[in-house]
């Protein structure tokens, strides 16, 4: 068996009433594309948070690499190869694609406590990020500033920030949306190539990518994890659950 | 060279072409007035590095320009007095050379901005706005109620401090040496604003997160830019205490950390000279609607009503013909 | 430092203290819904203390008076409200702080260009001046009871009005979430210019029953105003009942410390040297409180927890 990069180990965490994460227990392991899917409302996105460390679990343990960051700040946890692309960008929009890159890169390589060089003229952070921007396809768009990207060049440009970091694991919230047809099938093929460097955590919703492009799957409904396995394991199981859950507008795409 | 480095260039020429002139023509007034623009301008520099850069909206930088000032002031009448400031195993004079003042000066205030900004920081929005407040009152009634150097009544202090090679007493000179400071000053920021930090700190204010999932740690970083902003504000406090040989709590007020906001905002905030047009468009209206009526204030509410609600950018973006994109 | 004296600064800081809840009670709930922080709110608190006064000149009654300062600070508040502050809802805190900022220079030179640079006086009735003999023999200003009486009565008719009346229920509405109100067909530009004029009366209130008490000047709004925030703070953003606790928590540090902390320090240094250091600590006592609650709770006492 591959050694695990992400491991969730039993967590839970309530708001009020709600079980947003009821035991959730969750690998990654090396080489691996594996996919989070489930209903809006299901807890991906505290599970999400929890990982990242923004929300800190009531139980449970998260290790990365094998060591436990549940007591970690946000930042530590990068520190550790933890790398993420944000559902809603989350891009400083004021400024140029490049020093985008190349926070991505002080963040990894360098120091943010410089205050008197330019970073743009320090060719070695500078290869990093260009680096990364060659991989998703933005080098010419270097110059521009990141609000005027169209939308899947957004997408891309949270990738290569990823990139820059060169984590253990990727964790990526939907990073297809809105890319159209064949920007989705060029980021799919993009991806496939990116989990042997490094697994990737992939939150999706449209079920077909999910199916085509991932190894694993594991299936959220109200906090749980109710299967997780390769699409045929998950499709199996899947329409055991559809009805017990009706149809709910997601299951139809099984 | 881009339009906004010319407009830097000529908004700083001026400050400079504008003194010299009052010399010529023997007008020690006009160039006290400039002397003001340079200091105010550089508590505004001071505080654009937080609010502008950062977007830390610090209401409460009166505290660090406060600060400043009796550092100033404190040093120069033990001086003055020939009585150490500490006495005892080890004994601490006053100190009236400026260059010392400064050093001093530079350091208080970082203290006070490293044990402010440790609470405040930690904080965003709307409560660091008030917590910032709230400190900058209560050095105010700190300084009201500490009797040692003057409390109400402020601290006089009876002759300018020196600074080596020049004659500070001399008014153009002083006018040097504060615009040779706001210089430095802006020199360095303008570094800055290129540097590793710079850009972290700009993408920190743009988008916190994303500067977390780069691995940077945003507290840290957003206190050393509160830091280095109380550094610069104190620095201009220091300077305004040699200007008007005389500090008072009202340079702790609120209303003191309002105006350095309004240099900021009148210039445009995240402008590298924006509080030089700032400060100086402020002592120009002061004295234009100063003369025509007693409360100028009300005009100069209106325009700062106007400016907020109609003209987003400031006086440089407006000279520099383009407008900074603004987020929420 | 005896007994009685020790009763009477608890009573005045509690009387202090519902003063400061009257202050922040708008402040903390036009931030709770409309997500506005509004300098200006101890301008209309010194709007309350002028109409008062003025209407006291005029008609010597002390209730025509306080109904002049609810009314003059309500109308005053609608006023901005609808002309100026309901275009800064949606903009940024920094927008937000800078034309409040310009309202304050605006009503406060305003004021001083129509009634002068010297203060006003508003005297206590006749009918509510002289002491009160409490329980236990202890002497008390009637009209500083008056004052905890009439707060006390406000405070909780404000609680009663947000749990139990329709506005109220669409003020908690809109607090959680603001298009659910919209959803539920209210008129929200009339909704909040309400519930500001509502906070506007409330300050202004506080301004005509504490002009009683100190002269009334412009500029006698905005140490109350920052008082008001360090209530806020302490309380948590948008909670009447934290600013209740807090207003009297701060409101009783601030009578007791400048009592109790010379005292406690004449402990262990000289007379002189103790009500230095204690005057000076107990000048900034408050603060020191709202540092502590923030290490402790960063979004203050009821706050919501992040």
């Amino acid at each position: 068996m591959a050694e695990t990069v992400l491991s969730v180990r039993d967590i839970c965490k309530n708001f009020g009433a709600l079980r947003a994460s009821d035991h959730v227990t969750l690998d990654l392991r090396r080489g691996e594309i594996h996919a989070l899917i489930g209903p809006n409302g299901a807890g991906k996105s505290t599970l999400i948070e929890q990982v990242c460390g923004t929300l800190k679990p009531e139980s449970g343990k998260i290790l990365i690499a094998g060591q436990d960051v549940t007591q970690l700040q946000t930042a530590d946890r990068v520190r550790l190869g933890l790398a993420r692309t944000f559902q809603i960008s989350a891009l400083a929009l004021e400024d140029t694609v490049l020093q985008n890159v190349l926070l991505g890169a002080i963040g990894a390589q360098g120091s943010p406590y410089r205050f008197f060089r330019n970073v743009t003229a320090n060719r070695q952070l500078r290869e990093v990020a260009e680096l990364a921007l060659q991989r998703v396809g933005l080098l010419e768009r270097a110059e521009m500033l990141a609000a005027e990207l169209s939308h899947g060049e957004k997408r891309q440009l949270e990738v290569a920030v990823a990139l820059t970091l060169r984590p253990r694991l990727f964790l990526m919230d939907e990073p297809m949306a809105g890319l159209g047809a064949s920007g989705a099938a060029k980021m799919t093929a993009f991806l496939r190539s990116l989990c042997h460097e490094a697994p990737i955590l992939l939150i999706e919703h449209d079920m077909d990518i999910v199916f085509a492009i991932a190894d694993r799957i594991s299936v959220l409904v109200y906090g749980k994890i109710i299967a997780t396995g390769t699409a045929k394991d998950v499709r199996a199981v899947a329409a055991v659950r559809e009805a017990y859950l009706g149809d709910d507008g997601w299951g139809d795409n099984f | 060279m881009s339009r906004e480095t010319v407009v830097n260039l000529v908004l700083l020429g001026s400050l400079l072409i504008v003194p010299v002139y009052a010399r010529a023509v023997d007008d020690p007034f006009l160039i006290t007035l400039s002397t003001r623009v340079a200091i105010f301008a550089l508590a505004g520099v001071g505080l654009n590095l937080a609010l502008g850069l950062g977007g830390l909206v610090s209401l409460g930088h009166a505290a660090f320009f406060g600060i400043g000032g009796y550092t100033a002031g404190i040093l120069a009448s033990h001086a003055l007095n020939y009585a150490p400031l500490i006495d005892g195993i080890i004994v601490i004079n006053g100190s009236r050379s400026m260059p010392v003042i400064w050093v001093t000066t530079l350091i208080v205030s970082a203290c006070l901005a490293l044990l402010i900004g440790a609470l405040s920081v930690r904080t965003t929005g709307v409560y660091f706005i008030m917590i910032t407040l709230a400190f900058g009152q209560m050095m105010y009634y700190f300084s009201i109620s500490w009797p040692a150097y003057g409390g109400e009544d402020g601290l006089p202090i009876a002759i300018r401090n020196e600074f080596p090679g020049l004659n500070s007493l001399d008014p153009f000179q002083f006018f040097l040496i504060a615009y040779a400071v706001l210089c430095v000053t802006i020199f360095l920021i303008s570094r800055l604003q290129d540097s590793a930090f710079g850009l972290a700190l700009n993408a920190v204010r743009q988008s916190a997160r994303r500067v977390e999932m780069v691995g940077i740690a945003t507290f840290r970083l957003r206190l050393t830019a509160f830091v280095l902003s109380g550094m610069i504000t104190g620095l201009a406090g220091a300077l305004f205490a040699d200007l008007n040989r005389f500090v008072s709590p009202s340079m702790f007020s609120w209303q003191t950390s309002g105006e350095i906001m309004i240099f900021v905002i009148l210039g445009g905030t995240a402008r590298l000279c924006g509080p030089v047009a700032g400060a100086g468009m402020f002592i120009i209206l002061e004295h234009l609607l100063g003369g025509i009526s007693d409360y100028w204030l009300i005009f100069l509410g209106l325009l700062l009503l106007v400016v907020v609600l109609f003209a987003q950018g400031g006086l440089v973006s407006w000279l520099a013909g383009e407008r900074v994109r603004r987020h929420g | 430092m005896d007994f009685v004296l020790l009763i009477e600064q608890i009573l005045n800081g509690v009387q202090f203290g519902i003063m400061l809840f009257l202050a922040a009670a708008g402040l903390t709930l036009v931030f709770g819904v409309m997500g506005l922080i509004n300098l200006a709110h101890g301008s209309l608190f010194m709007i309350g203390a002028f109409a008062a006064a003025t209407v006291a000149g005029w008609t010597g009654n002390f209730v025509l008076a306080l109904v002049a300062s609810l009314a003059a600070a309500a109308a005053a508040g609608a006023l901005v409200e609808i002309t100026i502050l309901r275009r800064l809802y949606n903009r940024d805190h920094l927008d937000q702080v800078l034309a409040t900022f310009a309202l304050i220079l605006i009503f406060s030179e305003g004021t001083r260009w129509v009634f002068g640079s010297f203060p006003l006086y508003l005297n206590v009735p006749a009918y509510l001046s002289g002491p009160v003999t409490l329980p236990g023999g202890i002497q008390y200003p009637l009209y500083r009871l008056t004052i905890i009486v009439i707060g006390l009565g406000l405070a909780f008719g404000l609680r009663l009005l947000i749990l139990k009346t329709r506005i109220g229920m669409q003020i908690r509405a809109g607090q959680s979430d603001r298009e659910m109100i919209a959803a539920l067909g209210v008129n929200i530009s009339v909704l909040y210019t309400l519930l500001f004029a509502l906070g506007a009366g409330l300050a202004g209130l506080a301004g005509g029953l504490l002009g009683a008490l100190q002269s009334v000047q412009v500029g006698m709004g905005e140490p109350i105003l920052i008082l008001a925030f360090v209530v806020i703070v302490i309380g948590g953003i948008g909670s009447v009942k934290g600013a209740l606790v807090a207003s009297i928590l701060v409101g009783l540090t601030e009578k007791l410390g400048s009592v109790l902390l010379p005292s406690i320090f004449k402990l262990f240094l000289s007379t002189a040297d103790a009500t230095l250091m204690g005057s000076a600590l107990a000048s900034m006592l408050i603060y020191i409180l709202m540092a502590a609650v923030l290490v402790w709770r960063s979004t203050g006492l009821y706050g919501a927890a992040t």
